[in-house]
């Protein structure tokens, strides 16, 4: 049967790819944001996944307001990364896993929540950054992704108590997929930023640690946050926030119960751009 | 049942819902179509005609024209359609979220580096925060 053994956190900052992609991740601003996913390397040449679960928003990117799914799942064999404007990232291409995606998306919505099946969609940078951050320079990408987006866009936008039980919906879905394959899921965005008005540059550093916390020792109690919260405290764009919380719902504890994760790694940094840089990796335990 | 009006009382921040959405829709529609080069050159070569091509407000084409972007965020725009305009201007995420603060570029960016801008006094209208300047749209009537 198919295991999760571990769920990863991060921001998905655009200018982060930027740099990445100009090579600047050497120079004296960014040097200690790539510093925060050091890490990631090493834990990666013993935790290597088969399939990465990739839970994302897209940006105005493929998705236009002439529609947008609230939870999309891609089930189509391969992804480009998108021309956001400046051109498209130089990056491999993401190549999707349509078996697991398709017994996903039927397993998921016959447990009530109606997702949007996508076979064709250009990724953009917060599906391709974490990717970049999380394994550097590579001629491919290390696993098969399954991208997953969510509308944190156009309001309202689902809760947290909802996305919590989704990620617990999905992870009884891939829980029960009868192939022996090691997948982990990602949440990203985040963390607290505001891209808009005058109220444009906030961060709240207090406010984004006590989220890591709870995130890690009361995803329940978290998930019960309403969304004006997110918004009034992390700043309009820091309600992307509530998508970890569909990684972190698909948690063996969350799930079935039982012992909490493991924290392997744990980041944070202000600032990248506009916004403050949030990283945290959790191993399921046993 | 529209959102809690709680969304309406944080200063400096125009929260963008569903009502937004269809005021600003052929606003952010035109943003989107500059994702293609040839449309970002003809946009380029004359602005006002083409923004004439979409169903916008003549409010909604003079924000454009004006690169108002607090304007064009009251009239129905959100930032992720609107940065479409700046990265046609060549201008960063950093840039186009500095502008709409009142602060100039290097300060802004000189507050990011210091830690960003701070919560306290920020979180509800009627504060003392450094992002209370008004700027609701009075005609939203909200």
């Amino acid at each position: 049967m198919a295991r999760i053994t571990a769920s990863v956190y991060t921001s998905h900052i655009p200018a982060v790819g930027a740099a990445f992609d100009l090579g600047r991740t050497k120079e004296d601003y960014w040097k200690p944001v790539f510093a925060g996913y050091d890490f990631d390397k090493q834990w990666m040449k013993t935790h290597k996944p088969d399939v990465i679960f990739l839970v994302y928003n897209d940006h105005a990117t493929a998705f236009s307001l002439q529609m947008i799914p609230t939870f999309a799942i891609m089930t189509g064999p391969e992804f480009n990364p998108a021309d956001e404007g400046y051109g498209a990232r130089p990056v491999p291409k993401v190549i999707g896993d349509p078996e697991l995606a398709s017994y996903i998306a039927s397993a998921v919505i016959q447990q009530d929540f109606d997702l949007t099946m996508v076979n064709e969609i250009d990724v953009d940078h917060g599906l391709t950054v974490p990717l970049s951050c999380v394994f550097g320079e590579v001629k491919e990408w290390p696993a098969k992704i399954i991208p997953f987006a969510v509308n944190v866009v156009q309001h309202p936008v689902p809760s947290g108590a909802r996305c919590l039980a989704l990620g617990r919906a999905i992870g009884k879905a891939i829980m029960s997929y009868p192939e022996d394959i090691n997948v982990h899921i990602w949440g990203t965005g985040g963390m607290s930023h505001q891209l808009q008005g005058p109220r444009a540059g906030l961060i709240n550093k207090e406010w984004d640690n006590a989220f890591l916390d709870r995130l890690i020792d009361d995803p329940k109690g978290l998930s019960q946050m309403p969304n004006i919260d997110y918004v009034r405290e992390a700043g309009s764009e820091g309600i992307e926030l509530v998508m970890w919380l569909i990684a972190r719902g698909a948690m063996s504890d969350v799930v079935a119960g039982g012992p909490k994760p493991k924290v392997a790694h744990r980041f944070y940094h202000v600032p990248a751009s506009n916004t403050a840089v949030g990283h945290l990796i959790l191993e399921n335990a046993g | 049942m529209a959102l809690d009006k709680e969304f309406n009382e944080i200063p400096g921040t125009i929260v963008f819902d569903a009502e937004q959405s269809r005021k600003g829709y052929w606003l952010n529609q035109f943003c989107m179509s500059l994702m293609k080069a040839e449309n970002r050159a003809r946009f380029k070569a004359n602005e006002r005609a083409y923004l004439d091509e979409w169903k916008m407000t003549e409010e909604q084409k003079q924000a454009v024209l004006d690169r108002d972007l607090n304007r064009m965020m009251a009239l129905g725009g959100n930032i992720y359609f609107l940065s479409k305009i700046g990265a046609t201007d060549g201008k960063s995420f950093q840039q186009m979220a500095g502008s709409m603060t009142g602060m100039s570029e290097h300060d802004y960016r000189d507050m990011m580096v210091k830690g960003g801008r701070r919560i306290d006094g920020n979180r509800r209208i009627g504060e003392d925060g450094d992002a209370q300047r008004p700027q609701k749209d009075p005609a939203k009537g909200r």
